[in-house]
């Protein structure tokens, strides 16, 4: 598979990974490993990341992954900027996972802040991955403000409901110049594959592995199915026809 | 508030829910249970809080459960009550504060307060409620600001279980990093509020009934809300609950809800014993199973009033955070002082035997789930 390449960095995984919700830290190094991702996300309410000891980041090997520290629960630009910062004074990661959750029950993305901590945080040196609902427009304004990625979702966060947004997300991937991450909603390893079809760069996925029956079963079908869509975007399929048509149906006539 | 719940007979006698909820048919139930779960409806809840659904407490739990793992993973959060002080100015009849009840009362210093909580530290909680009666004079908002910034260091999430307070104070203590409040109605049937608080500021219910909401306007997190299971007929109770949650939610959408689920528990001085109004395990089950199927995302607590071996069957069910190892009575954790809990327990595992059993169970026990950098510079 071609390198995703984020920020100049280049990495062999087109899957990023979750770390909430799993069973047991153990499960969920066992998923990851499965997963092939080389990019692991970790909610900071949940880790303390001073503590190299912390039952979470311990089993999170720090030479084989990228540990991507996120801001899920940040109620406003403000205390974004300031977890952000908080972790990279106690870590030294500079990269981050901007998400802006105001709401707590659907955990969607408030737009307006997100924009603000982008600003703040990329003019301070943070390479930013910014979650963002599948708005085009805004995804614009976060390229131009200088983030490494863009994560439009899918479908809220734990629904696994798939490629909600799917409309939206065509026009993201067209207009990018920045890797479009598909982030929150997918539910089944197909939806995985059919965004990376559509043209996007990488997928996150969390609650799909994390609460399955078989975590690291469940990871690894998801790391299958991003080869396959990408392989097959690569391979640029043809279009599709319901009827049989003649390979010049209007220009056939002519004659050199 | 007050107006939702006169408007839907939920604040009175209960005779009209009562007889509606008796005439629910399995066709109702079944109804309810087809919709989205997660999603709120009044009469979906009273279909799934009625007799009628006791024969689908099953396809309930199984709806729930399914729910739950999705929207909070394999998880459970756990956290420790610290008891500050048991005087007490109200008169209410199903607890041993009581302030006719005569014994030896004790309040902690913010000192005495800060080593108890370094016990419960000890253990590995990083959530922590600190638990009042109703003692302004000495629990006041400054006390409760000076003990949170003594406890931020080893606590990443501080909540308060005190008396009512304004939007101010509770502002005060948002900045301090308190971020969380619960507040239990008790019983949203007016008639039975007024006969169980006999005198004191509580016997207030419009101001108790308000208060979860000046919490939240002052930005409060978490808000947790709760019945006394046992002072009125818990599915009327159920869904006044319900409607007073569904409005908080709606009017600040930025504050997660929680409900609690206190049975009423032997306590010093009262006498309650078995109440009319007695909720059984199955009535538990089929009240958690039917909050779940009605808020997806809501938190649901249970704390160690139930026994072990019920805990253990109910965290499968829906529940998402539960106590451990409590002390209801100030000074319990270090044992300096002997004085009245404020009900008698039932689960007295340590929190190490709680926290082997989830994982046991297939769960993982989560300590740290905010962060106090969220909300103080």
């Amino acid at each position: 598979m071609d390198k995703l390449i984020i920020a100049g960095r280049e990495f062999g995984s087109r899957l990023l990974i979750g770390t909430g919700k799993f069973a047991s830290c153990d499960i969920m190094a066992e998923a990851i490993e499965k997963s092939g991702a080389q990019i692991v996300t970790v909610a900071l309410r949940r880790v303390d990341i001073k503590n190299e000891n912390d039952d979470m980041l311990r089993v999170i090997d720090r030479s084989k992954y990228l540990l991507l520290p996120n801001t899920s629960g940040a109620r406003d630009a403000a205390e974004a900027v300031r977890l952000a910062k908080m972790a990279r004074a106690a870590s030294g990661i500079n990269w981050l996972k901007l998400e802006v959750t105001p709401d707590p029950y659907y955990l969607l993305p408030d737009p307006v802040e997100t924009l603000k901590a982008a600003e703040i945080l990329v003019n301070d040196g943070f390479v930013v991955l910014p979650y963002i609902n599948a708005d085009p427009v805004l995804a614009k304004k976060l390229e131009e403000a200088g983030t490494a990625t863009v994560m439009p979702l899918a479908s809220p966060i734990g629904s696994n409901q798939g490629l909600k947004t799917r409309s939206a997300l065509e026009i993201i991937i067209e207009q990018a110049n920045v890797p479009v991450v598909v982030d929150a909603g997918l539910g089944l390893p197909s939806h995985a594959a059919d965004a990376m079809e559509m043209g996007a760069d990488a997928v996150l996925v969390n609650t799909a592995i994390a609460t399955a029956g078989n975590p690291a079963a469940m990871a690894e079908a998801f790391q299958l199915a991003v080869k396959a869509g990408r392989t097959a975007f690569l391979a640029r399929p043809g279009a599709s026809s319901k009827y049989a048509d003649a390979s010049s149906p209007l220009t056939g006539f002519l004659r050199d | 508030m007050k107006a939702i719940l006169a408007e839907n007979n939920l604040d009175v006698s209960g005779e009209f829910w009562k007889e509606r909820i008796e005439r629910i048919t399995p066709d109702e139930v079944e109804r309810a249970l087809s919709e989205q779960p997660g999603l709120y409806r009044l009469e979906k809840l009273a279909a799934l809080v009625a007799p009628a659904a006791e024969d689908y407490l099953e396809q309930m739990a199984r709806l729930s459960q399914k729910l739950t793992v999705r929207r909070f993973g394999k998880t459970i959060r756990l956290y420790a009550p610290l008891y500050l002080s048991n005087y007490c100015v109200n008169c209410c009849l199903y607890c041993g504060f009581n302030c006719e009840h005569k014994f030896n009362r004790v309040r902690l210093s913010v000192e005495q307060a800060v080593a108890e909580a370094g016990i419960i530290a000890s253990e590995g909680f990083r959530d922590i409620l600190l638990v009042s009666s109703e003692d302004r004079q000495f629990i006041t908002v400054k006390y409760l600001a000076e003990l949170a910034a003594k406890l931020r260091a080893k606590f990443s999430s501080i909540s308060i279980e005190v008396y009512q307070m304004d939007t101010t104070q509770y502002g005060e203590l948002f900045k301090a990093g308190i971020d969380g409040v619960t507040l239990y109605q008790e019983t949203y049937d007016r008639d039975a509020y007024r006969c169980c608080h006999l005198h004191g500021p509580k016997c207030d219910y419009d101001n108790r009934l308000a208060t979860p909401g000046y919490a939240a306007a002052a930005g409060m997190r978490q808000i947790g809300l709760g019945v006394l299971l046992g002072l009125k007929d818990w599915r009327v109770e159920t869904l006044a609950l319900a409607e007073h949650a569904h409005s908080l939610m709606k009017h600040y959408w930025q504050c997660h809800i929680s409900f609690s689920f206190p049975r009423l528990r032997p306590a010093f001085g009262t006498s309650y014993g078995e109440s009319q109004y007695r909720v059984t395990d199955r009535n538990l089950v089929q009240m958690i199973t039917a909050l779940r199927l009605c808020f997806a995302d809501a938190g649901l607590v249970l704390s160690t009033r139930e026994p072990a071996w019920l805990r253990d069957k109910l965290i499968k069910l829906g529940v998402t955070k539960m106590s451990a190892g409590s002390r209801t009575n100030p000074g319990g954790y270090s044992g300096q002082t002997k004085t009245v809990g404020q009900f008698e327990i039932d689960d007295r595992r340590s929190p190490s035997e709680v926290s082997g059993m989830l994982r046991r169970q297939g769960f993982e026990p989560v300590w740290k789930d905010w962060d106090a950098a969220f909300q103080i510079p």
